[in-house]
C-alpha cells in the first residue's frame, strides 16, 4: 500500500546541516577566514566580484566561503543580495584614462609614452608547481623579482605609476584607429538591471551584458573568433589594471564627492581595419572591462564585442560569435546554471503525461501492426 | 482580360540607390489581370531589385506603387500597414524565389509547406487542408505519396515544384517570379517552364517573371520589358520586341542568343 | 493553517525593495490589461536559481500582504522539497500565515499543475513559468517572434499541430499546450499537464504568470476566454487514466504514476495532494 512520504521539511533541513558541516571540513583544522580569502585569493574573489556584478571584496569573499568555493554559486549570492539593497544613487562614469596603473601593457609597439609596466603577473614565470606552497610560509618572503630586459620596467609594491596616456587615443588622433564616438544625440544608456535585454541590443547594453557574462563562456567564444568563426585581426592594443575613483554627485551639494577606489581590468582592442565610401580605412575596436584583475575574460570580452559590432561595421554575419541573440541570451551564468540544474527539480507531472502518450502511440502502432 | 478592367499593380518612378549606385531608376509599368510581363537583363540591370519593390520588400526612395485588391479598392503599398502587408502576401501576392529553399520551410513537411497559408489564413479543418494540398500537389506534379517527407529529400526542380504550390494554394492574383528556373537543370527547366505557363493561363493570375532568357520570355509572356543599369531601355509586346528590337542594348542580347 | 510570525528583519518585507515592488505591480497591470500578452520586466536575483521559480517568487513577493494566506505546489503536491523551499522562504521574508488546503488560500504559488478544487473570486493563481514563449522551438529568434505576436502571425504554431497529426496521428504536445486567449494571443499556459487546460477558461480566480530567468509577465483576469489549439476534426483532448487513485479512489483527477517494489509493479495516486486528503 503506498504511504505518502511526508517530512520533506526534515529531509531539506538534513541536507542544510550536512552541506554545513562538508564545508568546515576537518575540524582539527583551522578554519578558512573571510579576511584570508580576500588576501589570498584574490583572483576568486575577482572574478565573482565580475560575475556577480557587484564591487565588495569582502562580500565576495564571504560568498566563497559560502559556497565552498564554487565561484559560479558565489557570484549568485552576491546578485540575489543585491535585489535586497536599496539603490541610492548613479556614479559619475568612472575615468579609466585616470587610472592609478598597476599594470599596462601594449602588444601593438615596442615602446610606449609611459613605458610598458608588467605589474604583478605570471606571464613570464613558467608554469611549474611550486611545492613549497604544500610548506606554511617562512618569514623571507622575497618581494616580485624586477624583470630584467630593457626597456620593459616592473615596479613592485605599491609604486603606482601615474596615468600615462591611452595607446588607443595616440592612434585615434592620427586617424588610424575609429573614435570611440556615442550614438546620435548620445542617448542615456540602457541599464540592464534596471530593464530587461531586448533584441536588438545597442552596444551599451551589450557591454553591460559582456562584463557580468560567463568567463568560461566568453573564453570559448572569443577563441572561436580567433580560430576563425569571424576573425578579427585582434591586437592589444592595451591592457590596463588598476583602481580608478568612484564619484558621486550628491544633489545637496552640487559636486562631486569621491566614494572610494575600485580596482579595474581594461582591455583596448584593435581589430581589423574597414572602410567605406565616405571615410577612409582606419582600426577599428574591441572592449573589455572587468571588476578585479581579470586579464582573461577582459580579452575576451574584447574580442566577443568586437566580433558583435559586425553588423554595424557592414560584415557578413556567419560565426556563432556575432549572433548578438545567442551570445547575449546564453552569457549569464546565473541564467544558464539555474535553468540547467532545474532539470534535478521533479518534473514527474510533465513526465507522467509524456508517458502516456507514448504508451497511447505504442498502442497505436500495435495495433496497425497486427 | 479586357481593356475596361482596371490595372492590378500601377508602378511609377521607382528609384532605389545603394550609396552611389542605382539599383533600379525610375521604373514605370501597368500590370492587368492575367497578363504576363517578363523583365529581362543580364546579371545587375536592376531587374531582381525592382522585383522585390513590387513586393514590397524593399522601400523605393522615390516613386510609388499601387495595388488593386480583390475587393477593388487600390492601396498605396508602401504606405499599408505591415499587418495589411503580410495579409496580402499570404492570400493575394505570390513570390517565388530563385532558390526554392529561400521559399519553403526545409524543417516541415511537404504538406505542410503547401498548406500553411490556408492554416494563416484561419483554415481549422485537418482534413479539408489536407485534400487542398494533394490536390495542389498533383497540380504540380509532385507525387502525393511524398505528402510528409522534408523537401530536403526533394530534387531542386521538386522543391521548385512546391514552393509554387505554396504559394498558389491561396488563389493569389499577382505572382511574381525571380529566375525560377535558373537554378535547375536544363533538362528539368523546359517542364517547369510548361507548368508555369499553364498555371498562368488556366488560374488567370498576372505575373511579373524575372529573367535572363529571352525563350522564357518568349514562352511565357505577352509584354517584356528590358532594363540596363537599373534603367528600362525597350519595352513593348514580347514578339514584336524579340523580332524587332529597336534599343542597341537589346539588338545585342536578341543577337547573342544562339538560334535554332 | 500556520501562525503568522514576524518577518526575519535582515531583510525587507518579501524580500524585494519597495521600488522593485512597484515596478512588478506595475507589469502586472500592464499584462492584465492585455490578456496572454508578455510584458517584459525587469526581473531581479532571487535566492533561488534562475529557473527554480524566481517569476513566480517575484509575483507572489510584490503582491502579498500580512492578510494574505499563502499556499505553495509543485507537481501539485505542498510537500514536494521545492514548494518547502518558496514557501519556507516566503514566510520567514514576509512571517504570512500558510495553509495547504487550497479553499483557505488567497494567494497560490504552483509549478505545472492547477489545483483539482475549484478558484473561487478572489483568488490569485501564480504560475512559475520557464519558458514563456510557446513557439520557442519553432522560430529561436525574438524579433521574428515579436513580429508573429504583433501580428497576430501563428500559422506556424498551426503547422506544428498539423505536422503531429500527420506523423502520429494525434497532436504531441502533452503539456505547456498552446491557448488563444480572447482570439488574439497565443500563449503558453506554463508546463501544466493537458488535464489542466480546462481549468483556465472563464475561470473566477486572477491568474498571473511569471518567468524570472526570460524576464516575462503574462496573465489572465477572472473571466477571460482561453481556449487551446486545435483543428475542427481533431479536437483537444485531456488525458485520462485507466484506474482510479489507490488512495481516496477519485477519477476526477490528475494521477501520478508511482513504482511500488523491484517488479516494477505500479499504483496511481492523485498529484493534488490536498484534494486527496478532502475526498
Amino acid at each position: 500500500m503506498y504511504v505518502a512520504v511526508k517530512g520533506g521539511e526534515r529531509a531539506i533541513d538534513a541536507a542544510d546541516q550536512w552541506v554545513r558541516t562538508r564545508r568546515r571540513g576537518d575540524r582539527a583544522l583551522a578554519e578558512l577566514t573571510v579576511a584570508q580569502i580576500q588576501a589570498q585569493l584574490h583572483r576568486s574573489v575577482a572574478r565573482v566580484m565580475a560575475e556577480g556584478a557587484l564591487f565588495d571584496p569582502q562580500l565576495a569573499a564571504l560568498a566563497i566561503k559560502q559556497a565552498a568555493g564554487d565561484l559560479v554559486e558565489a557570484a549568485f549570492l552576491l546578485r540575489a543580495y543585491r535585489t535586497t539593497l536599496p539603490r541610492l544613487a548613479d556614479s559619475l562614469p568612472v575615468d579609466t584614462a585616470q587610472m592609478r596603473i598597476e599594470r599596462r601593457i601594449s602588444a601593438t609597439f615596442k615602446e610606449v609614452p609611459g613605458g610598458q609596466i608588467l605589474g604583478p603577473t605570471i606571464d613570464y614565470g613558467q608554469r611549474l608547481l611550486d611545492f613549497s606552497l604544500l610548506e606554511d610560509e617562512t618569514s623571507s618572503d622575497a618581494l616580485a623579482p624586477v624583470a630584467k630586459s630593457i626597456p620593459t620596467r616592473s615596479i613592485p609594491g605599491d609604486g603606482l605609476a601615474t596615468a600615462p596616456p591611452r595607446v588607443t587615443e595616440l592612434m585615434s588622433r592620427d586617424g588610424l584607429l575609429e573614435a570611440e564616438q556615442p550614438a546620435e544625440g548620445d542617448p542615456e544608456p540602457a541599464d540592464l538591471t534596471r530593464e530587461p535585454l531586448r533584441f536588438p541590443a545597442a552596444r551599451p547594453l551589450r557591454l553591460q551584458a559582456l562584463a557580468r557574462g560567463d568567463e568560461g563562456y566568453l573564453l570559448g567564444l572569443g577563441y572561436s573568433t580567433q580560430r576563425g568563426y569571424a576573425h578579427t585581426h585582434p591586437f592589444v592594443g592595451e591592457l590596463r589594471v588598476g583602481r580608478v575613483e568612484v564619484s558621486v554627485v550628491a544633489p545637496e551639494l552640487g559636486f562631486a564627492v569621491v566614494l572610494g577606489e575600485v580596482e579595474l581590468t581594461e582591455c583596448q582592442m584593435i581589430n581589423q581595419f574597414a572602410g567605406s565610401d565616405e571615410a577612409p580605412p582606419m582600426f577599428t575596436r574591441g572592449y573589455g572591462l572587468v571588476f578585479g584583475q581579470g586579464e582573461r575574460k577582459s580579452i575576451a570580452m574584447a574580442l566577443v564585442d568586437r566580433a558583435l559590432r559586425a553588423t554595424e561595421l557592414g560584415e557578413p554575419e556567419t560565426a556563432p560569435a556575432q549572433d548578438q541573440e545567442f551570445v547575449l541570451s546564453h552569457c549569464d551564468n546565473l541564467e544558464a546554471s539555474g535553468f540547467v540544474q532545474h532539470l534535478k527539480l521533479p518534473h514527474h507531472v510533465d513526465f507522467q503525461s509524456e508517458l502516456e502518450l507514448l504508451r497511447r502511440l505504442r498502442a497505436d502502432h500495435g495495433a496497425r501492426e497486427s | 482580360m479586357s481593356d475596361l478592367d482596371p490595372p492590378l499593380l500601377r508602378a511609377t518612378g521607382l528609384t532605389v540607390r545603394y550609396g552611389d549606385r542605382y539599383g533600379c531608376q525610375d521604373v514605370s509599368l501597368t500590370l492587368w489581370p492575367g497578363e504576363v510581363l517578363a523583365v529581362v537583363g543580364e546579371s545587375g540591370s536592376g531587374k531582381t531589385t525592382l522585383l522585390r519593390v513590387l513586393a514590397g520588400r524593399i522601400t523605393p526612395q522615390a516613386g510609388t506603387l499601387h495595388y488593386r485588391d480583390a475587393a477593388n479598392h487600390e492601396y498605396d503599398v508602401f504606405a499599408l500597414p505591415d499587418a495589411a502587408r503580410r495579409r496580402l502576401e499570404r492570400t493575394e501576392w505570390a513570390f517565388v524565389h530563385q532558390n526554392p529553399r529561400d521559399g519553403l520551410r526545409m524543417a516541415v513537411s511537404a504538406g505542410a509547406n503547401t498548406g500553411e497559408r490556408l492554416m494563416a489564413n484561419g483554415v481549422r479543418h485537418w482534413g479539408s487542408i489536407r485534400a487542398s494540398t494533394r490536390q495542389w500537389m498533383e497540380r504540380v506534379e509532385l507525387e502525393t505519396a511524398r505528402i510528409d517527407e522534408s523537401p530536403a529529400t526533394f530534387s531542386g526542380g521538386m522543391q521548385q515544384r512546391l514552393q509554387i504550390a505554396r504559394n498558389l494554394i491561396s488563389g493569389p492574383r499577382l505572382a511574381l517570379l525571380d529566375e525560377p528556373t535558373s537554378a535547375l537543370d536544363v533538362s528539368v527547366q523546359a517542364r517547369l517552364l510548361d507548368l508555369l505557363r499553364g498555371l498562368t493561363r488556366s488560374l488567370g493570375l498576372a505575373t511579373v517573371i524575372v529573367t535572363h532568357d529571352l525563350a522564357v520570355a518568349r514562352l511565357l509572356a505577352q509584354r517584356m520589358m528590358v532594363m540596363k543599369d537599373g534603367k528600362v531601355v525597350e519595352t513593348g509586346l514580347t514578339d514584336q520586341v524579340l523580332d524587332d528590337p529597336h534599343h542597341p542594348y537589346t539588338q545585342l542580347l536578341v543577337a547573342s542568343v544562339p538560334q535554332g | 493553517m500556520s501562525d503568522p510570525t514576524i518577518h526575519d528583519p535582515a531583510f525587507n518585507f518579501a524580500y524585494l525593495d519597495e521600488q522593485t515592488k512597484r515596478m512588478i505591480r506595475r507589469s502586472i497591470l500592464k499584462a492584465v490589461a492585455i490578456p496572454g500578452y508578455q510584458v517584459p520586466f525587469a526581473s531581479r536575483e532571487m535566492p533561488l536559481p534562475y529557473g527554480w521559480g524566481t517569476g513566480g517568487l517575484q509575483l507572489t513577493c510584490a503582491l502579498i500582504g500580512l492578510d494574505d494566506v499563502l499556499k505553495v505546489i509543485d507537481q501539485g503536491a505542498d510537500d514536494t522539497t521545492n514548494a518547502v523551499n518558496i514557501r519556507r522562504f516566503i514566510a520567514r521574508t514576509t512571517g504570512v500565515q500558510t495553509t495547504t488546503q487550497t479553499t483557505e488560500a488567497t494567494l497560490i504559488q504552483t509549478r505545472h499543475r492547477i489545483p483539482e478544487t475549484p478558484l473561487k473570486a478572489g483568488q490569485i493563481l501564480v504560475f512559475q513559468v520557464p519558458q514563456p514563449e510557446p513557439m520557442f522551438r519553432l522560430e529561436p529568434r525574438e524579433t521574428e517572434r515579436r513580429r508573429m505576436h504583433a501580428m497576430a502571425d501563428y500559422g506556424l504554431m498551426q503547422v506544428r499541430l498539423y505536422e503531429d497529426i500527420a506523423r502520429h496521428g494525434r497532436v504531441a504536445t502533452t503539456y505547456d499546450y498552446p491557448v488563444m486567449v480572447e482570439d488574439r494571443y497565443l500563449m503558453s499556459p506554463s508546463p501544466i499537464p493537458k488535464f489542466d487546460v480546462p481549468k483556465l477558461d472563464q475561470s473566477p480566480a486572477l491568474m498571473l504568470f511569471g518567468a524570472g530567468r526570460e524576464k516575462r509577465i503574462h496573465a489572465l483576469p477572472p473571466f477571460t476566454r482561453v481556449e487551446p489549439l486545435d483543428f475542427d476534426d481533431y479536437p483537444f483532448e485531456r488525458q485520462r487514466w485507466d484506474s482510479a487513485c489507490a488512495l481516496c479512489g477519485s477519477r476526477e483527477s490528475f494521477l501520478d504514476e508511482m513504482i511500488m517494489d523491484d517488479a516494477g509493479a505500479r499504483q496511481f495516486i492523485c498529484s493534488d495532494t490536498d484534494w486527496c486528503g478532502a475526498q
